[in-house]
């Protein structure tokens, strides 16, 4: 990676230079001073002046600066890094997609809403369920709308007032409660058993009338599937609570098993994990959401029909619906690139997605075992959680060293400390598109990490060293959170 | 498969290795019942060739804005994107990375955020920025949430001249809240201070004003915000981006938090999505924001670094007690809007402002002297979107339109249609329009 440091764009600025050239005003002007309160006019902004030379030179230079899947394994947990195919990048920027605008005529805009009413059915058929919304722009806006429809539905029923409570495990990605908490619902955390799973003995002590759902990752956070399933679910159902399922781990069951089938009543995806639409530094995501027939009633307007006529419309005729939770239809571009990478594999090859998935996760936690624990020593899924507890009791060697050390290998660290539940966890997720040799090379890199870790502890505590930078002073960085242009040109 | 590199030799190396016997061994966790035992019901799988004829074949069936000369507006707008834009977002470093957790190996995508944040806080005047949220509607909700929280008082007052698609998300937001939404109502295209005077009560936590609002009209910003302020009250503002090369940006009349909607700097319409939410608030509120922030610190070395910041106020710290529940931030979108924002620089904002307030209102005065059309609101100064009465069906109108390749404007009810004019349109395309509009 780029070692040197790219200066900011405003330090890069001149005033008089410029990056593009805009016609001149073909129209006989007007002053906007004789129509406009002068107080409510702008004198000049602030922007930086570059030529187009330097914005590609400084972009390209921070791109230099950074990790990608592109440019390597990339086995950060739970975030499923797979590869991104390009076939999607070209049909992305086409101008019938790139430049369609969300209110063009349905008639001129059939070839979108065949892709969202192909998307909604394809998805409640990998769900397991009956309806989907494609509106969610991200996996925590899909938990959020699936606790609205949660909650229009004991509404619905009359038991608004007594559903007040949401159960979550604590081993559950933090979004979960703070869906619930956004969505007004009191928060209860449920502990899992020494196995890594949701102990079902707590959750019948923490279970009662108030419980509006219960939210549950599975495979859950660590891995693992949650075998007591369909217990849990029948639990749950028997309160009149109902089941939600947390779609961040599909890769682990994508064709090979589906949630509707466990007793979840509604659930999300991930796109941009399961269905590898770019994750672009951190977003955009996309996050829709499957339901139960019980449910559908509820879900966002507008829902995409097919017509008599074999073409599609907007149908926002939904009266029990909860509204809308985006301004248009949800991250199109993304389920653009979804909708192709599905039909790629089609139903016969979907499951193999899982299959390969979880065979490079076991393939990585039977090899790495000899060097460092396993949390959970059985077959996982999609993903494998491994826990440096040994290195930390040896001699204080702990995950985050690890994990800057894989750095100075030359990979991006998997997902650290999380779950909480596992000691000083690594969680490491292949996916199915990294090869054998590749995965061979990765262990072989832990390995002499881990002697390492015995034998030489101090290249893991100040590891990285070959990166553009090295371990950051975190605790002064909350209040730079800006460069300040004028005089001073400083930071604040 | 292209995108599975594991050969049938490498799968049973693997599975010797892992001591298993086969690929269903595997899920043996999972109980029998559970598992899929035939293939779902979804389409056939298509090679690459095929994939790649369907796409272009759908694509075909849509209203392109490269086709198409496109009028409409309403929040998404049709404005130049510089070349560069499309060649750094497709650099894979930045496309086929994720949130920068790690930040010794994600330097570009913290500092592109980074200066993301100054851009946006430098065009707004707000001391700060966040790294983006889902859409400028999410945007609104949120901040009426923070607004509840820092004044303590539950109800929302909200401009009904606030794009209807933003309010709509709003009103769910805020239904499952403790919150109470009530809507300003608007005289002539515009919110009255009379109006806002009589609307605050000691319960109204924030005041939520469009700026130019749904209707393009220019808002009396400055009394609207001295009325909320007088009142205890927080001023939110939702501006166009682009407006502000040319209007007076939120920090100059004092707004508390301002929030956009990103689309039009460099971002594809995409049908709607994904858009770019832009958050924007006074220094004091930072430890209530939502979603996330980069900061600038240094390594053990002394050399300047940037990272995500002020994590204690997030759902993965936090849980339940997070400020908001986002986890994600439109990270290549916000990279788009730098990018773009460097490209135009300050003179090109400046004259994409004033190129699309001139052909808007060179449009709007020749479509006011056709008989049968006339502005709705003659006497609202606007920017570069306005609405006209027509005396026929506004949505046969845009049907005839369609034959000349031209996307009319946004039917709004009593036969009005918004009209939204950006600098890429010529006087010729503005001709064309007005000309099919005499016929009628």
């Amino acid at each position: 990676m780029r070692q040197e440091p790219e200066a900011l764009l405003f330090e890069l600025s001149k005033p008089g230079r410029r990056g593009v050239e805009f016609p001149c005003c073909d129209v006989p002007e007007s002053n906007p001073f004789d129509s406009i309160d002068p107080k409510l006019l702008r004198h000049s902004t602030t922007l930086p002046e570059l030529a187009e030379p330097a914005v590609i030179r400084h972009f390209t230079r921070l791109s230099q600066r950074n990790y990608s899947i592109d440019s390597g394994f990339y086995p950060l947990g739970s975030c499923t890094m797979k590869y991104n195919p390009r076939l999607h990048e070209d049909a992305a920027r086409l101008s019938g997609f790139a430049r369609l605008h969300p209110y063009a005529p349905t008639q001129l805009a059939q070839g979108a809403l065949q892709v969202i009413y192909e998307m909604q059915y394809i998805l409640s058929e990998i769900a397991g369920m009956d309806a989907c919304t494609l509106q969610p722009a991200a996996g925590a806006h899909g938990e959020l709308l699936g606790l609205m429809l949660i909650k229009a539905f004991h509404q619905n029923r009359g038991n608004g007032h007594t559903k007040t409570t949401i159960l979550v495990p604590e081993a559950a990605h933090g979004t979960n409660p703070a869906s619930a908490a956004r969505c007004g619902y009191k928060t209860v955390s449920v502990q899992s058993d020494a196995r890594g799973r949701v102990d079902v003995a707590h959750l019948r002590t923490v279970l009662d009338e108030s419980c509006a759902g219960l939210m549950l990752t599975n495979p859950n956070t660590l891995g693992l599937f949650e075998y007591s399933i369909n217990e849990i679910s029948e639990l749950v159902h028997e309160t009149g609570g109902l089941m939600y399922c947390d779609g961040a781990n599909m890769n682990a069951l994508v064709g090979r098993a589906r949630p509707g089938d466990m007793g979840f009543d509604v659930m999300h995806f991930n796109l941009h994990k399961t269905f590898s639409s770019p994750h672009g530094g951190g977003g955009p995501g996309s996050g829709p959401v499957a339901v139960k027939k019980a449910l559908e009633p509820f879900l966002p307007v507008p829902m995409v029909i097919k017509l008599a006529d074999d073409s599609f419309a907007f149908d926002s005729n939904r009266p029990f619906s909860i509204g809308k939770i985006h301004s248009y239809y949800g991250s199109f571009m993304a389920f653009l690139r979804a909708y192709l990478f599905i039909l790629y594999y089609g139903k016969e090859n979907l499951a193999q997605i899982a299959e390969n998935a979880v065979l490079n996760a076991n393939y990585v936690r039977v090899a790495l075992q000899p060097y460092i624990d396993s949390a959970y020593d059985e077959i996982c899924m999609h993903e494998c959680v491994m826990s440096a507890k040994r290195q930390k009791r040896h001699n204080g060697i702990r995950a985050i060293d690890i994990a800057k050390r894989l750095m100075d290998y030359g990979y991006h660290p998997p997902t650290v400390y999380f779950p909480l539940i596992a000691p000083e966890a690594l969680m490491i997720e292949p996916t199915e598109t990294e090869s054998k040799e590749t995965l061979d090379e990765f262990i072989s890199a832990m390995r002499s990490i881990m002697l390492e870790a015995a034998e030489q502890p101090e290249l893991l505590r100040n590891a990285p060293t070959v990166t553009p930078v090295r371990r950051l002073d975190e605790k002064n960085a909350s209040k730079d959170v800006r460069w300040i242009c004028g005089p001073n040109c400083e930071t604040v | 498969m292209a995108y599975i590199p594991n050969t049938p030799a490498d799968q049973a190396e693997m599975l010797e290795a892992i001591g298993l016997n086969s690929i269903d061994d595997l899920f043996a966790p999972i109980p029998q019942h559970l598992q899929l035992k035939s293939e779902l019901n979804i389409p056939s799988s298509l090679d690459q060739i095929s994939l790649t004829r369907h796409y272009i074949e759908l694509a075909k069936k849509n209203a392109g804005a490269e086709d198409y000369t496109c009028f409409l507006g309403a929040g998404v707008y049709d404005h130049y994107v510089p070349p560069t834009v499309g060649a750094i977002l497709s650099r894979g470093e930045f496309l086929t990375s994720y949130t920068p957790y790690q930040p010794e190996v994600s330097q570009g995508v913290l500092q592109s955020i980074y200066e993301f944040q100054t851009l946006i806080a430098e065009l707004f005047a707000m001391d700060l920025a966040n790294a983006s949220m889902y859409d400028c509607a999410s945007g609104l909700a949120e901040a009426a949430a923070m607004a509840s929280y820092i004044t303590e008082r539950r109800e929302i007052l909200a401009a009904d001249t606030i794009n209807p698609a933003h309010l709509d998300v709003l009103r769910t937001y805020l239904n499952h809240g403790p919150y109470e939404l009530h809507l300003l109502p608007s005289q002539d295209g515009r919110i009255q201070s009379e109006t806002l005077k009589d609307a605050l009560s000691s319960t109204t936590a924030a005041v939520l004003i469009q700026h130019p609002n749904f209707y393009g009209g220019i808002e009396d910003m400055f009394s609207l915000s001295d009325l909320a302020h007088a009142n205890g009250s927080l001023f939110v503002a939702s501006v166009d981006p682009l407006s502000l090369g040319l209007l007076s940006p939120p920090g100059d009349y004092d707004a508390d938090i301002a929030v956009g909607e990103g689309q039009a700097l460099g971002c594809p319409m995409g049908f709607g999505g994904p858009m770019l939410g832009l958050f924007t608030c006074k220094s004091q509120y930072i430890r209530r924001l939502p979603g996330r922030i980069v900061g600038a610190t240094t390594d053990i070395d002394g050399k300047k670094a940037y990272v995500m910041t002020l994590r204690t106020r997030e759902q993965d710290i936090r849980r339940e007690t997070a400020t908001s529940n986002i986890c994600t931030n439109v990270a290549l979108y916000a990279l788009a809007a730098a990018v773009h924002l460097a490209t135009l620089g300050k003179t090109g904002v400046e004259q994409v402002a004033s190129l699309s307030f001139q052909k808007a209102h060179y449009m709007a005065s020749q479509i006011d002297s056709l008989p049968g059309y006339r502005l709705t609101f003659p006497e609202m100064p606007f920017f570069k979107e306005f609405l006209i009465d027509c005396s026929s069906s506004p949505e046969q109108i845009n049907q005839r339109l369609l034959k000349d390749k031209i996307l009319g404007g946004y039917v709004a009810e009593g036969n009005r249609m918004l009209i939204a004019v950006t600098e890429q349109r010529s006087r010729k395309q503005i001709d064309d329009f007005v000309k099919i509009l005499s016929e009628f």
